[in-house]
């Protein structure tokens, strides 16, 4: 073992054994930068792990929607549009779409009715979002009833709950047959809500979208990868704005830091006056105080990291899950899939392990150039 | 702007080290004005202390600048996916002028600050301390490369301006015309590949000579100062095209990526140790005449030279096994 | 040899409340004798003992180490010198709290990180020379006088130094430690030592193996 290796070993050891003897005053410490570790943490944990599981969902989503708009709002779009695009080089596919929102007063929810297309649903049944089912405790063979556009009643059975992996977005899902859902909203013929289009070559999306808005020029194409990245930017502004708002307590931990770091008992002055008599310099005693500062922060970084994983992966990020998510009122119940990642970790260390070192390199400093002979006056 | 965490972290480091190093400048000039090694005064002492506080500030800093550079490139590659047509890193510093100068600038503060942290640990084994004036001297010159560091960064995010789909239908998706090239120009493989070996070959030679007869340190600092950029540009436009077995795709940064093996890390971390070092061997060989100095000189520097020589063995290595495995074959092809 | 050449100490050095604490001090302290600076509390002994063991520096003045100029050198050195030549004994033995007697031993030789298993080897004979060898785990909370005095003598000793400090190491101790004491700074004599002691206690200034007492008042000496 090299000559370095060693002597950090030894003011290692010396360390722990002074944290050993201090314990009241260091796990005080270690307890407050663990909550504000487990704090960020979480919050970086989850909204990550959202923007994660849009990405998932968005991935079989077609490339490129085409909705019509009259007047600056969304309309229903002719069935004929798709024959107005014709032939557009770099399409795979196109079909029209239908879906729409369904308010159902007896649990105040909306639900988003969609006519799946690789799906076939019998006439006069359903298929129901987990999210749905929990509320209204319904299962398969259960019949449902809503008041249509005109005004009757339609009753649905419940053919089957969707499987709950990506629920965040299928939880308030109601699948029924086109024709069901024509009648149910009064929706003629030949009319789709939007218009997709599968781009295989991303390069060419763009491309295909430009063509689009020449083409119909009263529509708006959306792209999937706009989308992806308007999430993206949602889901970081909004851990961005929650950092903003934990800066209070940041700045109060480094204040407490500070404090702790500087008002050394005289037990401790002593100590490290006696060191430095014995033959400590100044730079071992500023070593052993870094030694000290890196064990607590690694103590309390990786105990602060694994409680926020615990509690974001398996218990659902009870404490920011209404901040981060959104509104809503049928919350999904949402597991998302455990993972780490090297950018949240640096990340992390810059927003706790960085302001509790800076907070006590001076504190530290002036410990350690205590006179060498003040333990003889 | 963006106000992400990674953002904020790295606005609030740059900001945060800018003012430790302004700290440790106050120190400095006091030291550089009251400064007298035969006084037993007081004053003195006081101002000897105030070395440990100004090498543990400039210590920490420079520590926190690794990791946000670091931090940085992973932070660009995060972002991609926010910035039309950037396809990695590479397109997200591309977003606006300020994104390369931030990083190269970032890049200079390490070499900066390292040779001044050797230059520190040589001079604290002297014990007259006969570089003082000068390392703190040098410091007043770190500081406003720290600061302009952070003040091109902070431009860098704050005009960086995602494009996000607006309930406007007119802008929903943006123009090509504004996306973002996501490639650096790069010079032919073929001149980049005869630089590398040319300034490796250099540097091979210098380095020998340095340690066999103690001469030339400041030829080897040199050779070191030349081979880094030849090195970042080859990697640029040669070693990175066989990493990604692709002849266009010139990205500095995807190589750091888990599908290429981290190839990356085992290319950048020799080559900017090795370079660090070679640096402060340029630095602490003029001072081998002084007497306090000499045995600290000879056995640093050639401590230093050693480190550095193993790794740019290792970077040219690594390299040249790069290019070996690769399946893409240019030479005929392509040059 | 130890030289101190027209030493001076000043505190609080240009402020209204200056005080010197030693004053224009001339003194040669031979090798391999046991010398003993004598005077009333604020006589300047402690300071001057701190001058010479490297703790503190002289505000004027010239120390030599043999042929080594000590004045001017920077703590970072003259700690180095310090922890290779000195060792030392303090009043309150200043022992650290909580820690083993073995591991308060080993202290002075951390930041010189010598191999850990002939660290231990050295500091448990030290401590059976002492006859301390059934202490070594105990915590030194729980010791006795003349065993916390001990323990502190081993400890000066951890890194063989050429010369041994102490201030007062009689204070705290009965007539009968206090001689036990003195026959073992006799016995470091004999060793080889050089030894520098202050005191006021007429048992530490008389004991029949102190070679010389120099007595100080107000920052000077008064007798030698």
């Amino acid at each position: 073992m090299s000559h370095f290796l060693r002597r950090q070993r030894y003011l290692i050891d010396f360390t722990l054994a002074s944290l050993g003897r201090r314990k009241g005053k260091n796990l005080g410490l270690l307890g407050v930068y663990t909550l504000i570790v487990f704090l960020l943490a979480s919050v970086m944990l989850f909204s990550q792990s959202l923007r994660r599981e849009a990405g998932l969902l968005l991935e079989n989503a077609p490339e490129v929607v085409v909705q019509r708009m009259v007047a600056g709002r969304h309309d229903l779009i002719p069935a004929a549009y798709l024959e107005r695009i014709g032939k557009v080089r770099g399409v795979a596919a196109k079909y029209g779409r239908l879906w729409g929102y369904f308010y159902d007063p007896a649990v105040q929810a909306n639900y988003t009715l969609l006519v799946p297309r690789d799906q076939e649903i019998k006439s006069g049944e359903m298929i129901v979002g987990a999210g749905i089912a929990r509320t209204r405790g319904l299962g398969a063979g259960d019949y449902l009833t809503f008041r249509s556009a005109q005004g009757q009643s339609f009753a649905f059975r419940v053919a089957d709950v969707l499987a709950s992996d990506a629920e965040l977005v299928s939880a308030d899902l109601l699948l029924v047959n086109e024709a069901d859902y024509r009648a149910f909203f009064g929706i003629a013929e030949g009319m789709y809500t939007d218009l997709a289009l599968e781009v295989r070559n991303p390069q060419e999306v763009r491309k295909v979208a430009e063509k689009l808005s020449v083409m119909l020029p009263d529509t708006r194409p959306i792209l999937r990868e706009e989308i992806l990245r308007t999430y993206d930017a949602l889901f970081q502004w909004r851990q961005g704005i929650v950092f903003v708002l934990l800066a209070g307590s940041l700045l109060a931990f480094v204040i407490f830091a500070w404090d702790k770091a500087s008002g050394l008992s005289a037990e401790e002055k002593r100590e490290i006056g006696i060191l430095k008599a014995i033959g400590w310099e100044t730079a071992d005693v500023i070593r052993m105080k870094f030694w000290e500062g890196a064990l607590v922060s690694l103590g309390a970084f990786l105990l602060g990291y694994l409680a926020a994983y615990v509690h974001v992966f398996f218990f659902d990020a009870a404490l920011f899950a209404p901040v981060l998510k959104g509104w809503a009122v049928l919350y999904p119940q949402f597991r998302p899939q455990p993972f780490v990642d090297g950018l949240q970790v640096a990340t992390l260390f810059f927003f706790t392990v960085f302001p509790y070192t800076v907070a006590t390199v001076v504190p530290i400093w002036r410990a350690a150039t205590t006179d060498p002979d003040a333990v003889m006056r | 702007m963006l106000l992400s965490p990674a953002i904020l972290a790295l606005i609030g480091v740059s900001a945060v080290v800018t003012a430790l190093l302004l700290l440790a400048s106050v120190f400095a000039v006091r030291v550089l004005r009251h400064w007298d090694i035969r006084s037993g005064s007081e004053l003195q002492l006081r101002l000897e202390r105030s070395t440990y506080l100004i090498s543990t500030l400039v210590t920490f800093a420079i520590a926190a600048e690794v990791v946000a550079l670091l931090l940085f490139v992973y932070n660009a590659e995060g972002m991609h996916t926010q910035f039309v047509g950037a396809m990695c890193a590479t397109g997200v510093l591309n977003v606006n002028a300020w994104g390369w100068p931030a990083l190269l600038l970032k890049i200079a503060v390490f070499f900066a600050g390292s040779v001044w942290l050797l230059l520190n640990r040589l001079d604290n084994q002297g014990y007259d301390y006969p570089l003082i004036r000068l390392k703190y001297g040098l410091l007043l010159v770190l500081l406003p490369l720290v600061a302009t560091a952070a003040v091109v960064q902070l431009q860098y995010f704050l005009n960086l301006n995602p494009d996000v789909i607006t309930s406007c239908c007119g802008s929903l998706f943006s123009p090509d015309a504004q996306g973002v090239a996501a490639e650096v120009s790069s010079v032919t493989p073929r001149t980049a590949m005869l630089a590398l070996y040319g300034s490796g070959a250099l540097v091979f030679a210098s380095g020998a000579i340095y340690l066999w007869r103690r001469r030339l340190a400041t030829l080897f600092a040199a050779s070191a100062a030349v081979a880094f950029p030849i090195a970042i540009v080859a990697i640029v436009s040669c070693v990175a095209l066989y990493v990604y077995e692709h002849p266009h795709h010139h990205c500095p940064f995807c190589i750091l990526k888990s599908g290429h093996d981290y190839i990356g890390y085992w290319l950048y971390l020799p080559l900017f140790t090795a370079t660090a070092l070679a640096l402060g061997v340029g630095a602490l060989a003029p001072w081998r005449h002084i007497e306090s100095l000499r045995t600290a000189v000879a056995a640093d520097a050639r401590r230093y030279a050693a480190i550095a020589l193993a790794g740019f063995v290792l970077f040219y290595a690594v390299a040249t096994w790069a290019i070996v495995r690769s399946n893409l074959t240019m030479a005929g092809t392509w040059w | 040899m130890i030289r101190l050449n027209d030493i001076s100490k000043a505190f609080n050095q240009g402020q209204p409340n200056e005080f010197w604490a030693v004053r224009d001090v001339t003194l040669d302290i031979e090798d391999n004798r046991i010398t003993v600076l004598r005077g009333p509390s604020g006589s300047g002994k402690t300071t001057l003992l701190s001058m010479i063991g490297c703790l503190s520096r002289p505000t004027s003045g010239r120390i030599l180490l043999g042929e080594r100029n000590l004045s001017g050198l920077p703590e970072r050195f003259l700690t180095q010198i310090r922890r290779e030549t000195f060792g030392f004994i303090f009043q309150r033995f200043n022992l650290i709290a909580g820690l083993t007697v073995l591991d308060n031993v080993m202290l002075p030789a951390y930041p010189l990180a010598p191999d850990h298993g002939a660290l231990v080897q050295r500091a448990t004979a030290l401590l059976e020379q002492f006859g301390m060898g059934s202490k070594v785990a105990s915590k030194v909370e729980w010791l006795s006088g003349g065993e916390a005095q001990r323990t502190a003598i081993c400890r000066a000793l951890l890194n063989d130094p050429q010369i041994l400090i102490a201030d007062e190491p009689t204070a705290n101790l009965d007539t009968r430690l206090s001689q036990e004491f003195m026959t073992i700074i006799g016995e470091l004599k004999a060793a080889g030592r050089t030894l520098i002691l202050t005191s006021h206690d007429p048992v530490v200034s008389d004991a029949p193996c102190v070679d010389r007492v120099i007595t100080l008042r107000d920052g000077q000496v008064q007798a030698d």
